[in-house]
């Protein structure tokens, strides 16, 4: 499979990125180089294989349900870019 | 005096112990080496002074009444991927310009605990994206090997460039780094020195920036296997800050070093042998063999037959995990942010700003391969192509074998924006041929220096061991250290 540079827009667009008109080609040719690397896979016979969830054999470990940090507003937004009160600013969202 | 900066730190260990110098005397050596040395080589991006004087000024007190860690008073470098409380940590990223973490990552703390004293942080490949730490912010990274009678400059391997190069450059006594497709291994081998990434769940990963958080790992880099040893008996713990953190006891590395290998069974798996791979390589790894085999273990032949789906299957895995992780830097919660008409531009416009090159094409990769109708033709198979790879070395291990060895990297440090690797990112993506089938599987791996090739360049072996059996890495790892000899750069900077 290859992409085309409308699907490489689309791509950066969900990921928001944003990218130029020359951004968006180079990066096609980039893509496009590592998917077709990727593409060796379709040799494998992957037919009746599971897919690996975990490389450790553990069950996930379970903690009781109970408050164990918090009160840390300040801390939390002590790297904002912008922040008030201890709140995040950003641009208005809603009209 | 001797200058304490060319000792390994189960020397310095114990002349700190005899008093026959203090924390802070080695501390400012160290120092001192990275003044001379960092215009050169760039391997620190922020070097914390007064705080590692404070720190060694208290260990030297805890030394003084008999008192003391693990690692009390050894001076150490941090890569920029750890969350240091207070101290610059952006993992060599734009994106995370000005961040200082209210925290500090479980492996530090576990390191502080033991008495070690912070130097500074290490720079790296951006959020450990690279195989030759050029994709940093801050530049690259200037590996302190040359060729014989060159002075082009090299590159010392990525992501934890920095971390190798420090170690080799006598600017650290031993530094932290982590592993997600080879990068303590590679950039241990391109420096002539010892890096283990251990068994994945073996160290915690909280405070660790993630990249791809099925495959990231911390481990050290060091001179050698003992000090290596050392540093990883105080950096992995049981966290209950990280659920994949595993519940098992962490043994004393260093109980293994000096034990025979006699009658332990070393697999060599055929497919490591590349088309076009450097005959010193081969030489290297035969070489190798016949260390072990002298020293009494069995050497046998496995096979290994999905090991060249290992790297394509890890660049749909790594980059699928990383556009996730990396969601959270939209300009909102912390460093940078770049104004926009509305919040999603703000979005686009700090992102497009605040990433580099490398990272944006993981992300758009990651992004790609999860988007609705391609999941399961890319990440669903590149799992399952996971559990196959897996499925090889869990053969081998029911065969009886105890550890793998294998050449640790497809050639020796090349040179800093090597024309032939930057047209096509997959070259550079093949550095990792040999590592990443390790990080796919979870399992540990070591990198111990076994020699130079003709233009006096280090090369590295790699030997891969059962889960959380580190023990066995360190214990066959000294046989080869013993047999090859230990290597350092002829000093230009």
């Amino acid at each position: 499979m290859s992409v085309d540079t409308d699907t490489v827009k689309r791509v950066a667009r969900l990921a928001r990125i944003k990218v130029s008109e020359e951004d968006a080609t180079r990066m096609t040719g980039e893509l496009n180089a590592i998917l077709g690397f990727v593409e060796q896979l379709d040799e494998v016979d992957i037919s009746g294989v599971e897919p690996l969830t975990s490389v450790v054999e553990q069950t996930m470990k379970k903690r009781t349900d109970g408050v164990t940090d918090g009160g840390k507003a300040a801390d939390i937004t002590l790297n904002a870019p912008a922040s008030e009160d201890n709140f995040f600013m950003v641009p208005k969202v809603v009209e | 005096m001797t200058d304490l900066t060319k000792l390994t730190i189960a020397e310095a260990r114990e002349g700190l112990k005899n008093k026959d110098y203090t924390s802070l005397e080695l501390t400012d050596a160290f120092i001192k080496n990275i003044e001379t040395a960092n215009e050169s080589l760039n391997a620190y991006v922020t070097v914390t002074a007064d705080k590692a004087r404070d720190m060694a000024k208290a260990s030297d007190a805890k030394l003084a009444k008999g008192e003391g860690g693990a690692l009390e008073g050894i001076p150490l470098g941090i890569k920029d991927l750890f969350a240091t409380q207070g101290v610059h940590t952006q993992a060599c990223s734009h994106i995370l310009d000005g961040f200082k973490p209210a925290y500090e990552s479980t492996v530090t703390s576990n390191l502080w605990a033991d008495g070690a004293v912070m130097l500074g942080k290490l720079n790296m490949d951006e959020f450990a994206m690279g195989s030759s730490n050029e994709t940093s912010y801050y530049g690259p990274v200037i590996n302190p090997w040359r060729k014989k009678g060159s002075n082009q400059d090299l590159v010392p391997g990525g992501s934890s460039g920095g971390s190798a190069a420090a170690v080799a450059a006598r600017m650290c006594m031993g530094a932290t780094a982590t592993d997600t497709g080879g990068s303590i291994r590679q950039p241990a081998a391109f420096t002539g020195t010892v890096g283990i990434k251990p068994t994945y769940g073996r160290c915690s990963r909280w405070g660790v920036v993630a990249f791809a958080s099925s495959l990231d790992q911390a481990g050290p880099i060091a001179h050698t296997v003992r000090d290596s040893a050392i540093m990883l008996k105080s950096m992995a713990s049981v966290d209950a800050k990280d659920t994949t953190s595993v519940d098992l006891p962490v043994p004393d590395y260093e109980a293994a070093i000096g034990k025979s290998v006699k009658g332990l069974k070393i697999g060599i798996p055929a497919e490591y042998r590349l088309e076009g791979m450097p005959a010193e390589i081969e030489a290297l790894w035969q070489k190798g063999i016949d260390w072990l085999k002298d020293a009494g273990a069995e050497i046998v032949d496995i096979a290994m037959p999905h090991t060249k789906y290992a790297l394509p299957a890890y660049y749909i895995v790594a980059p699928a995990e990383a556009s996730s992780n990396l969601a959270r830097y939209d300009g909102v919660r912390y460093g940078l942010r770049v104004p926009g008409k509305d919040i999603v531009e703000m979005y686009e416009n700090t992102r497009a700003e605040g990433f580099g090159e490398e990272v944006k094409r993981r992300i758009l990769i990651g992004t790609y391969v999860l988007s609705a109708g391609y999941y399961d033709a890319y990440y669903l198979k590149a799992q399952k192509v996971r559990t196959l790879i897996k499925r090889d070395f869990d053969l081998a291990w029911e065969n009886g074998v105890d550890a793998i060895l294998t050449p640790a990297t497809p050639s020796a440090a090349f040179g800093v924006a090597d024309q032939d690797l930057h047209s096509d990112p997959v070259k550079m993506y093949l550095n990792d041929i040999f590592t990443v089938t390790v990080n796919m599987a979870g399992l540990p791996g070591i990198s111990v220096p076994a020699g130079l090739d003709n233009n006096g360049l280090p090369l590295g072996l790699q030997l891969i061991g059962k889960p959380f059996e580190e023990s066995t890495l360190f214990q066959v790892g000294q046989v080869i250290e013993d047999a090859a000899g230990s290597f350092a750069p002829e000093k230009w900077w």
